[in-house]
C-alpha cells in the first residue's frame, strides 16, 4: 500500500474515466466505491421522487372528507407503494449504500471496500429488485394493496400482485446483506495503520452497527417472504388459520426483521450527526466511547423489541410486558447520544452552516419521534393509539425526520467532497427552513389526529378531523417545496458551484485530507493515524499560524 | 460467495491491477463466515416455524413422520457426511499442491452430492405418488397438523436441496479454476470456502434428519 503513487489515477478526480472504458460503460462496470455510491444515489433519488409524489397524492385525497380523486382501492395501492418504495428502495439502502459506500473507505484511509466486485453486484441486485417492484405495478392482478407489511392472511388472499412485490423485497434484502457483509469486513480489515476501533470516526461505528443488523436480521425476513410466496402459490398454510396456520406467526417473523431494520435506517444517520457536530463546534466530540458503544447497544437491544408492534394482536401479558420494558431500554442509548451531542455543542466555537442546521433539525425532529415512540411502547397508551394516525406521525418523525434528514445533512456535509463544488449556502439555509416548517405542519397534525381517534390507512374520515387533515396537506406542499429547492441547489452546484477546496468545513477525519473530489484511489499517500478522530489541535495551530 | 472467490483469484478493480493487488485472505474468510451466518439465519426462520408447529401439533407430527422412509434418510446422511470428508481431502490435497488428487476428491464430492439428490428424488416422487405434495389433493385432506408437517418437510428439504444444487454448481466452477491454475496451492481460499459452504449444507441436514425422520 505504501509504495509511491504517481500517474493520473492518483492525482485526477474519480469522476474522470481512466483505462479503456469510457462514459456510461465505465460507470456501469466500475468497482470504485465512490462511483457505486453515486450510482446508488441516482437510482435512489429517482425512486424517492416517485414515492414523494405518491405521498402527495395520499395527502391530497385526505385534504377533505369524502372521496375526491381516487377510489378506496387505489388509495390502498397508493399507501402500499409509498411504503414499499420508501422503505425498501429509499431509506434502507439510503445512508449506507450512498454515503457509506462513498465515505467509509475514505474515513478508514482505505483504497476501496474489501469486496469491490460484490459491491458492484449489490447495486445490480438492488436494480433487479427495483425492476421487479416496478413490474408488480403493471403485470398480473394489479397494484399490490396490502400495505408495505404484507400481513397475512390478507396478503395470502389479495388478488393483487402481491407475490411479485414480495419477491422484489426478498431480492432487495440480498443487496442489503451484501453491503452489510462488505462493510463489516472492510471495517475489520482495512483501517489505516494506527486506527484502532476506538480511533474510528463515529460514522463508521454507526455503519458497523448497521451492517451487523443487516446481516443478522435480513435473512429471517427473506425466508418469511419466500414462505408468503409459497403460500400464495401452493397453499402450504403456515400462516393460514384455515389450515392450522397462525397469522400472528407471520407478524413475529416479519417484525424480527422489520423492527431491527428501523435501526438500519437510523444508526447511520446518528453517525452522520456525530460527524457534523464536532466539525462545526470546532472541538472534539463529547463522550466518544459512549456514542460509539451506544450504537452497538441500540443494535443489540433493538433486535429484541419486535413484539411492540403486536401489543394488540393477542400476545400473552408476560410477552407484552417484556417487550415493553425492552422497548423502553432502547431509549437509554438513544438518550446517551442526544445528551452527548448537546454537550459537544456546549462551549464549542459554533459556525452555523447548512450541514449543522440539518443536524440540529435531525435532533429536534428525532427527539419528537423518539418521545412519541415511548407513547407507543407503553402498553396502556399503545392500546389507545395503536393503528391510528399517531403511529404514522411517530414513524415519519423518526424515519423521515431522523433517517431522511440525516441523509440530507450528510449530503450537505459531504457534497463538496463528493463533487469538489460548493452549493449556495444561503439557498441551502432557506431550503432547510422551508422544509422544517413544512415537515412539522405535515406530521404534527397526524399525532393530534391519532389521539383524537383517526385510524391509519383510511381513505375517508369524519368531518371533525377536517381541520388537522387540511393543515397536514398544506404542510406537505410546503415541505416538498423545501425539498425541491434543496435538490435544485445541490444539483446546480455539481456544474456551477464554486470550487470547494479540500477541507471547506475544517473537518478532522481522513476524508478531508485528500483532494475534493478524491482521486480514483483515494489517497496519494496512504494515511496513518496517531490521534482520535476529532482532534482539532493541528487544524487550530495551522489557522493560528496563517493568522500570524 | 463466488464473487469473493473471484476477488481472491484476480486483482479486485481493473484499475488497481497495475499498481498493487488486493489480496486479503483473512478478510475474504471474514466475509465468507458472515455469509454462512446469514445462511444459518435463513434456515433459522424455518426452524422457528417448525418449533412453533411441533409444539402446537405434537401428536400429528408424530403420526405423519411414519410416512417418511427412515432407511433413505439415514443413507442420505451417510452420503452427505462422506461428501464432507472427501471435500476436506480435496482441500488438503490442493494445499499440498497435489492438483490431480484434489480434483479427484472434488469429483467424488460432486458424485456424492448427485447421489444425495437421486435418493431425495426417489423419496419425493414416492410422496408425490401418494398425493403428498404442497398443494396436492391428498395433502389437503390430511388433518391440519399432518399437512403442516409435510409442508414443512418439503419447504425445508427443498431449500436444503437447492443449496445442494448451488454447491454442485460452485464445485464445477472451482474445478475449472483449479484446472486453469487460478486456484492453486498458493491461493486455495476459493476451494476452502466451497468446503465451508458444503459443511454448512451438511450441518443443516444433520438437523433435518432427526426433526423429520426420527420424530415418531
Amino acid at each position: 500500500m505504501a509504495e509511491s503513487k504517481t500517474g493520473p489515477a492518483w492525482t485526477g478526480s474519480y469522476l474522470q474515466d481512466y483505462g479503456s472504458r469510457r462514459g456510461l460503460l465505465a460507470w456501469l462496470t466500475t468497482t470504485d466505491h465512490k462511483r457505486i455510491g453515486l450510482m446508488y444515489m441516482a437510482a435512489m433519488f429517482a425512486f424517492f421522487t416517485v414515492a414523494v409524489l405518491l405521498g402527495l397524492l395520499i395527502r391530497l385525497e385526505l385534504m377533505n372528507p369524502g372521496m375526491q380523486y381516487v377510489t378506496p382501492r387505489v388509495y390502498n395501492s397508493l399507501f402500499t407503494l409509498h411504503g414499499v418504495i420508501m422503505i425498501f428502495l429509499f431509506i434502507v439502502p439510503g445512508i449506507p449504500a450512498v454515503m457509506g459506500n462513498f465515505i467509509l473507505p475514505l474515513q478508514l484511509g482505505a483504497d476501496d471496500v474489501s469486496f469491490p466486485k460484490l459491491n458492484l453486484a449489490s447495486w445490480y441486485v438492488y436494480i433487479a429488485g427495483a425492476i421487479l417492484a416496478l413490474m408488480s405495478l403493471f403485470v398480473g392482478g394489479g397494484v399490490p394493496d396490502t400495505g408495505w407489511t404484507f400481513y397475512a392472511p390478507y396478503a395470502l388472499r389479495s388478488g393483487s400482485n402481491v407475490s411479485l412485490a414480495v419477491f422484489a423485497a426478498f431480492v432487495l434484502g440480498f443487496s442489503s446483506i451484501m453491503t452489510g457483509m462488505n462493510f463489516i469486513t472492510t471495517i475489520h480489515r482495512l483501517r489505516a495503520p494506527g486506527m484502532g476501533f476506538f480511533r474510528m470516526p463515529l460514522f463508521c461505528w454507526g455503519l458497523y452497527a448497521t451492517s451487523w443488523i443487516q446481516v443478522i436480521a435480513t435473512p429471517v425476513v427473506g425466508i418469511t417472504l419466500l414462505l408468503v410466496i409459497m403460500e400464495r402459490a401452493l397453499g402450504i398454510g403456515f400462516f393460514d388459520p384455515a389450515r392450522g396456520g397462525d397469522p400472528v406467526l407471520y407478524q413475529h417473523l416479519f417484525w424480527i426483521y422489520s423492527h431491527p431494520v428501523v435501526y438500519v435506517m437510523i444508526l447511520p444517520a446518528m453517525g452522520v450527526i456525530s460527524e457534523i457536530l464536532p466539525t462545526f463546534a470546532g472541538r472534539t466530540v463529547f463522550g466518544y466511547k459512549a456514542i460509539a458503544l451506544s450504537s452497538m447497544a441500540i443494535a443489540i437491544v433493538g433486535y429484541m423489541v419486535w413484539g411492540h408492534h403486536m401489543f394488540t394482536v393477542g400476545m400473552s401479558d408476560t410477552a407484552r410486558r417484556v417487550f415493553s420494558i425492552l422497548t423502553f431500554l432502547v431509549a437509554i442509548p438513544t438518550g446517551i447520544k442526544v445528551f452527548n451531542w448537546m454537550a459537544t455543542l456546549y462551549k464549542g466555537s459554533i459556525r452555523i452552516e447548512p450541514p449543522l442546521l440539518w443536524a440540529l433539525g435531525f435532533i429536534f425532529l428525532f427527539s419528537i419521534g423518539g418521545l412519541t415512540g415511548l407513547v407507543n411502547g407503553a402498553l396502556s397508551t399503545d392500546i389507545h393509539v395503536h393503528d391510528t394516525a399517531f403511529v404514522v406521525g411517530h414513524f415519519h418523525y423518526t424515519m423521515f425526520g431522523g433517517a431522511g434528514v440525516g441523509l440530507f445533512a450528510a449530503l450537505h456535509y459531504w457534497w463538496p467532497k463528493v463533487f469538489g463544488r460548493m452549493y449556495n449556502r444561503k439557498v441551502a439555509n432557506w431550503a432547510w427552513g422551508i422544509f422544517m416548517v413544512g415537515f412539522n405542519l405535515l406530521y404534527f397534525p397526524m399525532l393530534v389526529l391519532g389521539i383524537m381517534g383517526m385510524p391509519r390507512r383510511y381513505a375517508d374520515y369524519l368531518p371533525r378531523f377536517h381541520g388537522p387533515e387540511l393543515v397536514s396537506t398544506v404542510g406537505s406542499w410546503v415541505m416538498v417545496s423545501g425539498i425541491i429547492l434543496m435538490a435544485w441547489n445541490l444539483v446546480r452546484a455539481i456544474k456551477r458551484g464554486a470550487p470547494a477546496g479540500d477541507n471547506p468545513w475544517g473537518g478532522t477525519t481522513l476524508e478531508w485530507q485528500t483532494t475534493s473530489p478524491p482521486p480514483q484511489l483515494n489517497f496519494a499517500a496512504s494515511p496513518s493515524v496517531t490521534t482520535g478522530p476529532y482532534d482539532h489541535t493541528a487544524l487550530r495551530a495551522a489557522a493560528a499560524k496563517e493568522a500570524r | 460467495m463466488r464473487a469473493e472467490g473471484a476477488t481472491l483469484g484476480t486483482p479486485a478493480g481493473g484499475h488497481a491491477a497495475a499498481h498493487h493487488e488486493h489480496r486479503d485472505d483473512i478478510g475474504s474468510k471474514t466475509g465468507m463466515w458472515l455469509f454462512l451466518f446469514t445462511e444459518l439465519l435463513l434456515f433459522g426462520g424455518l426452524f422457528i416455524v417448525y418449533a412453533v408447529y411441533r409444539h402446537k401439533f405434537g401428536a400429528e407430527f408424530h403420526e405423519a413422520a411414519h410416512e417418511l422412509n427412515k432407511v433413505m434418510g439415514v443413507t442420505n446422511t451417510f452420503v452427505l457426511l462422506t461428501s464432507s470428508l472427501t471435500m476436506v481431502l480435496s482441500v488438503g490435497a490442493l494445499q499440498r499442491a497435489r492438483v490431480a488428487e484434489s480434483l479427484r476428491w472434488l469429483g467424488a464430492t460432486f458424485g456424492l452430492a448427485c447421489c444425495f439428490l437421486v435418493i431425495k428424488y426417489f423419496e419425493w416422487s414416492a410422496k408425490h405418488h401418494h398425493g403428498i405434495w404442497p398443494g396436492g389433493e391428498h395433502l389437503h385432506s390430511l388433518p391440519p397438523g399432518e399437512g403442516m408437517f409435510f409442508n414443512l418437510y418439503f419447504m425445508m428439504t427443498g431449500l436444503h436441496g437447492i443449496h445442494v444444487l448451488v454447491g454442485m454448481g460452485v464445485m464445477g466452477a472451482i474445478a475449472a479454476r483449479i484446472r486453469s491454475g487460478h486456484v492453486s496451492a498458493s491461493r486455495y481460499a476459493a476451494l476452502e470456502f466451497t468446503g465451508l459452504y458444503w459443511h454448512l449444507v451438511d450441518l443443516v441436514w444433520i438437523f433435518l434428519l432427526p426433526l423429520f425422520y426420527l420424530t415418531n
